[in-house]
């Protein structure tokens, strides 16, 4: 088995473990734990395919890579300000029982 | 595949565990921070020094610390000794997950034959990346500044009290 | 007088011929303004209808002075004015009028005593609260009677002659809340229309024969010599040629107006009507309508006959009148009724008429005629005064007395009573007498100068007898009988001095009228009076044996209503039976009436069960079919869309529930997508 295999099954593997807590806690922000996970688990993809491809000086993995960090980062910073703000509403951030939306 | 390469998983993949399986949030954000480490030493391992640092400044740096303190300040006096930190339906999100990964797996061993050999690690300097940034990719860095600005506005915006007068 | 109708020569029509048309016109206009005034106005009517029928008597007076003036210059004296009217076919019909001796003779009639009787309406007519209806009525009754008898065509005629008869029953049943009014005027309609069927096939008949219904059209008309030639040569069944057969289908028309056997059972009910409408009606004019009828189409019934002989048409005519004349004076023997009296006495008197034209020509029949109206309105008109004096009493019986109580009525009634008997001097003398005289000398048998005679005993007895049981005697009814106004009595005196007078412009001397009638000179001849000598002393003497007789029987013995009368003790069966009018009535009414009452309930049966059951048929079908209709609709239709909206809705509900509010249960179903996804597209690129 090539390198790049054994990352990328690893990457799936992190990427399982993401969805997981992402499907199955009741936190909102455990959920988002879960999908900065999955991001992770995708950088890594990005970097292993970098590495093990065609033209890494190129740079294109690790700039995708890179920009991929910094929209997560902003996309945390939103989330949570998110979760702080419905706490402040409903008193709660248990998922089960906000369904506020429903339709 | 060295040695290295197992530890390093095992670690990351042990911390993305403990995040998504411990019942003390806070226990999760810190297991988090272990798995972001985790990461960016494999980023290291391959290679891609850059991005590995970059992880750990902004994700243990940053990320991290932001989830505790949205923990902390989104706690309430019964989160503590709860009876169930799962929801009422972890089973079909445990199949699904583990659905995923097979799914995943199947893919990348079935085009495992095609992948190529390693070869030499590239030569990435700080000045190629900064070139880079500024050259080929300064069309998606002055996006992601007015992303970064966007985001960091909406996201004091949200999180304010808001005033009283207007509730 | 024989029966010779010259064929006078036509002239050309003058001013007065021009303008003939407003003598109807006029009285009809004004009956038409008096039915469209809003409410009823009395006065107005009775000014409109007296000055309309005066101002057609001033006209009509022009006119006869024309003829006049053309007779004794010998130019011709008939005057035609014709136009067209309708196309049938290639055929044309023309209506017209003409002016000749005949019509002007009847038109000054008509408009003098229908004069003389609208202005003795305005008294009789008095306290009844219809009185202008009954103007307006009598206005359009005197214009289509003055048609009558200026027509110069038999289409006109006709129309004019319907048009009487619609007047006639429109005053016979004047009083229509009285069901026996309302029935009389029926019976008189109905009756009439049975004469007028036959008169419109003859009608028809004639019109298919020569092509026109104008009688005179400067020798092209059908009462001139090329079409009755052509009638003439044409023979139609048992023996008669055409030209006789269409003037016996016409006869029977006038028959029916004229109340001739078997046809006269209307007129003694059509009494019913108020008593000036019996006096112009059904005494002067419109029952003398078929007698001048049978005086307009005499040359289609006289052709072929040699001079001094007879056609069968004649024949028949005569027989008929001859006849009506004795049986309705058997009848008239028997009544109560003073009106009735006097009905049966007209129905006999028109016989006289028809008689008249059959053994003596156009001049004897209308001579008698035109003394008739005069004399017959006047004793109608006595009669109403006397009943309006009895305090509306008829009955002869509870009368008496009344030549102190109502003088002035009792000198005209006599006069006129001894016109109608035919006393010497008075008018009824001369014109009957001319008829006897005729039929004396008639080529084909002597019977119905025998029963002529006969019929002229019976008038004077049967007047004899209404005269003592009404004036003489003493009073036998209730209240007090008091004498007429004014406007009721003058007209009677008027009419009184024509009854005694009339008779002179006809006498065998100077036989004025009947040259006057049939175009020829007249002179003074004396030796005429020698030659009908007999003749009038005979009959003369037959006239007081009858006076005498009902003197002697009923005289001033005023019997009372109660008692029977004398010749019924004497004669009961024999009285019965002429007092029931020879039970006619009863025949007709158990066989004709009882069959169209027995056709009339088949059809009524017919139409409304079959007819009606088929019209009930066809709207259940359709209200089935719409019933059907709205049950799919409702149940299929409606309930279809209804169900298809409810499962929208249910279908809608259901999948609502996916939005469950719940973040993590859309991201397990976008997982969930995705591994579905993404397992087949590897799945497809396995290959």
């Amino acid at each position: 088995m090539s390198p790049l295999a054994g990352y990328l099954l690893v990457a799936a593997l992190l990427f399982a473990i993401g969805l997981a807590g992402a499907l199955t806690r009741r936190n909102a922000i455990l959920v988002l734990i879960g999908i900065e996970l999955m991001l992770n688990a995708a950088n890594l993809n990005l970097i292993a395919f970098w590495r093990f491809g065609p033209h890494p000086e190129a740079l294109t993995g690790m700039m995708f890579a890179v920009f991929s960090i910094a929209v997560a980062a902003a996309e945390a910073a939103v989330g949570l300000g998110l979760v702080i703000s419905i706490h402040r509403h409903l008193k709660t951030v248990d998922l089960d029982e906000i369904n506020r939306m429903k339709g | 595949m060295s040695i290295s390469f197992y530890i390093l998983s095992a670690l990351m993949l042990a911390g993305g565990l403990g995040a998504v399986m411990l019942r003390n949030a806070v226990h999760c954000a810190l297991s988090l921070s272990v798995a972001f480490t985790g990461l960016a030493l494999l980023f290291l391992q391959l290679d891609a020094q850059f991005a590995g640092l970059a992880q750990i400044l902004v994700y243990v740096g940053a990320v991290a610390i932001l989830v505790v303190f949205a923990i902390l300040l989104t706690r309430t006096s019964e989160e503590i000794g709860e009876s169930n930190v799962f929801s009422r339906t972890w089973l079909i999100g445990l199949i699904l997950a583990a659905a995923v990964f097979a799914v995943l797996g199947w893919a990348v061993l079935r085009t495992a034959p095609m992948f190529p050999q390693p070869s030499a690690a590239p030569p990435v300097t700080v000045q190629e990346i900064g070139s880079a940034l500024m050259g080929r990719y300064v069309l998606p860095l002055e996006i992601v500044a007015l992303l970064l600005t966007a985001a960091l506005i909406g996201a004091v915006i949200v999180a304010t009290h808001e005033k009283e007068g207007a509730k | 007088m024989h029966a010779e109708t010259s064929f006078a020569l036509q002239g050309a029509a003058s001013t007065i011929a021009q303008w003939l048309w407003l003598i109807p016109a006029v009285p009809i206009v004004a009956s038409g303004v008096a039915a469209l005034l809003k409410r009823p106005q009395r006065k107005l009517s009775s000014t409109l209808a007296i000055g309309a029928l005066g101002f057609s008597l001033i006209l009509s007076l022009v006119a006869f002075f024309h003829v006049l003036s053309q007779w004794s210059a010998g130019a011709p004296t008939r005057e035609v004015v014709n136009f067209p009217w309708i196309q049938v076919g290639s055929a044309l019909v023309d209506l017209g009028w003409v002016l000749d001796p005949l019509s002007a003779v009847m038109m000054v009639m008509v408009s003098f005593v229908g004069l003389l009787i609208f202005i003795y309406s305005t008294g009789y007519m008095e306290h009844d609260e219809n009185y202008t209806r009954f103007f307006c009525f009598l206005s359009l009754f005197a214009g289509a009677m003055l048609g009558v008898v200026i027509s110069n065509s038999l289409l006109l005629l006709f129309m004019c002659w319907e048009l009487v008869g619609f007047t006639s029953y429109l005053l016979i049943g004047f009083w229509y809340q009285k069901p026996s009014a309302a029935a009389a005027a029926k019976k008189a309609f109905v009756t009439t229309r049975v004469g007028d069927i036959f008169f419109l096939l003859g009608m028809v008949w004639l019109f298919a024969q020569t092509g026109t219904l104008l009688f005179y059209n400067s020798g092209a008309g059908s009462m001139e010599s090329s079409a009755l030639q052509g009638l003439l040569a044409q023979p139609a069944a048992l023996g008669l040629t055409a030209a006789g057969a269409i003037g016996l289908l016409i006869f029977a028309g006038a028959a029916g107006k004229s109340g001739q056997l078997p046809l006269h059972v209307w007129l003694p009910d059509a009494m019913e009507g108020p008593t000036p409408v019996s006096a112009l009606i059904h005494a002067a004019t419109m029952v003398a309508a078929g007698v001048y009828l049978v005086a307009r189409v005499y040359p289609l019934m006289q052709g072929g006959a040699l001079t001094g002989g007879s056609t069968p048409a004649l024949t028949v005519v005569t027989w008929v009148g001859a006849s009506t004349a004795l049986f309705a004076a058997l009848i008239a023997v028997a009544q109560d009724d003073i009106k009735r009296i006097l009905a049966y006495s007209t129905v006999s008197q028109l016989g006289y008429m028809m008689a008249g034209l059959g053994v003596g020509g156009v001049a004897v029949g209308m001579f008698h005629l035109i003394t008739h109206a005069f004399f017959k309105a006047l004793l109608f008109m006595g009669a109403g005064s006397v009943i309006h004096g009895c305090h509306e009493e008829q009955d002869i019986r509870k009368m008496g007395g009344l030549k102190h109580a109502m003088p002035v009525t009792f000198a005209t009634y006599g006069a006129g009573m001894l016109a109608l008997t035919g006393v010497p001097i008075f008018a009824g003398f001369w014109s009957k007498d001319g008829i006897l005289e005729a039929a004396q000398h008639w080529s084909v048998a002597e019977t119905p100068f025998y029963l002529l005679v006969l019929g002229a005993l019976l008038t004077a007895f049967y007047m004899t007898r209404q005269v003592s049981y009404v004036f003489f005697g003493h009073y036998r009814g209730h209240g007090h009988a008091h004498e007429s106004p004014r406007v009721m009595t003058t007209p009677l005196a008027i009419l009184a001095f024509f009854a005694v007078l009339l008779g002179f412009v006809g006498t065998p001397a100077w036989p004025w009228f009947q040259s006057f009638l049939d175009s020829r000179a007249a002179g003074v001849d004396f030796a005429r009076l020698g030659e009908a000598g007999l003749l009038m002393v005979s009959s003369s003497l037959i006239v007081f044996a009858g006076i005498g007789l009902g003197w002697w029987l009923y005289g001033s013995k005023s019997p009372e209503a109660s008692a029977p009368d004398v010749l019924e003790k004497s004669a009961p069966a024999l009285w019965h039976l002429l007092r029931d009018k020879f039970y006619i009535d009863e025949l007709y009414s158990a066989t004709v009436v009882a069959f169209f009452w027995a056709f009339a309930r088949v059809a009524d049966w017919f139409d409304r069960r079959i007819w009606g059951g088929i019209v009930a048929a066809v709207t259940w079908l359709f209200s089935a079919w719409a019933r059907f209709n709205r049950f799919l609709d409702a149940r299929g239709v409606d309930g279809a869309f209804d169900k298809g909206c409810e499962e929208l809705s249910n279908g809608g509900g259901m999948l609502a529930n996916v939005q469950s509010g719940q973040v993590q249960a859309y991201l397990r179903l976008l997982a969930a997508v995705v591994v579905v996804l993404a397992a087949i597209l590897l799945w497809s690129s396995r290959a």
